[in-house]
């Protein structure tokens, strides 16, 4: 059952990832990654990361969504023309992500088994529940303290620094934007 | 399947290299500076998904990656959609076709 929706949300999410790239104009283009993205975060439930699917939906599918509309909205492009590179480029585009899919698309034969016997470099040894015990602890961490607290323990605790440190990069990403598109400062 | 502990681990790894090369051929295949941002973002929700499906491995970690990634991209997209805002009210267009100084 759930391989089931896993499979009808990855459909909608191949689907409107190559309409967004596809499609004519920036508006829908936007749009289309909106839907791309809403798709993800019903798969991201699917893998048992929900506070991840809340976040996904809030502040991806929102704000920074919004953000590209503004700008979108803002220029005010008019009638798109297509855009499209001519087909040199087209027959280039498809050998390097044909290549790279074909690539990266090995992965999808990877089970948490095979993982576990590469990782261990023995072939018999397919218990991966003993290799992965972090995962395990983390689905028992999750059902006693909740999803959100599953995840913000080891954020505040172990990635404490990085966290703080993002936050000097907020500061510097607003600052060079205010400086970036305003006319005179 | 006998991973009972993480049985969509290996289509959803799939599916982030499907996500993953449609981005990239986007970049490649568009001219407009605005869906190529959009096509950068793809990357990085492909990635996001790549660090979710491993978390069912690996403990929550990758889950708090995920929010790293989710910060720089938004940062990277305030800081590039100013740059394109700055850049069309320079140039009156954000098709990279016109926009080859650095090409010399």
């Amino acid at each position: 059952m759930t391989e089931a929706v896993f499979y009808v949300f990855a459909a909608c999410t191949v689907v409107t990832a190559s309409m967004c790239i596809l499609s004519r104009s920036a508006m829908s283009a936007v749009l289309w990654l909106t839907a791309t993205m809403l798709s993800l975060a019903a798969i991201y439930v699917l893998l048992g990361a929900e506070f991840v699917a809340a976040i996904q939906v809030l502040v991806y599918a929102g704000a920074v969504m919004v953000l590209f509309l503004f700008v979108v909205m803002l220029l005010n492009l008019g009638h798109a023309t297509s855009d499209m590179r001519g087909p040199a480029a087209v027959a280039t585009t498809i050998v390097i992500a044909g290549l790279l899919a074909i690539q990266l698309f090995a992965l999808w034969r990877y089970s948490p088994d095979r993982l576990a016997a590469e990782v261990a470099q023995a072939p018999q040894l397919s218990d991966p529940a003993t290799l992965f015990a972090a995962g395990q602890i983390a689905r028992e961490e999750a059902v006693a303290r909740g999803v959100v607290g599953a995840v913000a323990a080891p954020l505040f605790q172990v990635y404490l620094v990085p966290f703080e440190i993002t936050s000097i990069l907020l500061l510097a990403a607003i600052v060079g934007a205010v400086v970036l598109a305003k006319r005179r400062i | 399947m006998t991973g009972g502990m993480a049985p969509l681990l290996g289509p959803a790894l799939g599916l982030s290299a499907i996500l993953f090369s449609l981005g990239v051929a986007g970049v490649l295949l568009r001219r407009n500076a605005i869906v190529l941002f959009v096509c950068i973002e793809l990357m990085l929700n492909a990635v996001n998904l790549t660090f979710v499906a491993l978390a069912q491995l690996h403990g929550a970690s990758g889950q708090v990656m995920v929010f790293f990634v989710m910060t720089v991209a938004a940062a990277e997209a305030a800081v590039g959609l100013a740059i394109i805002l700055a850049i069309f009210r320079h140039k009156q267009s954000v098709d990279l076709q016109n926009i080859n100084l650095l090409r010399g």
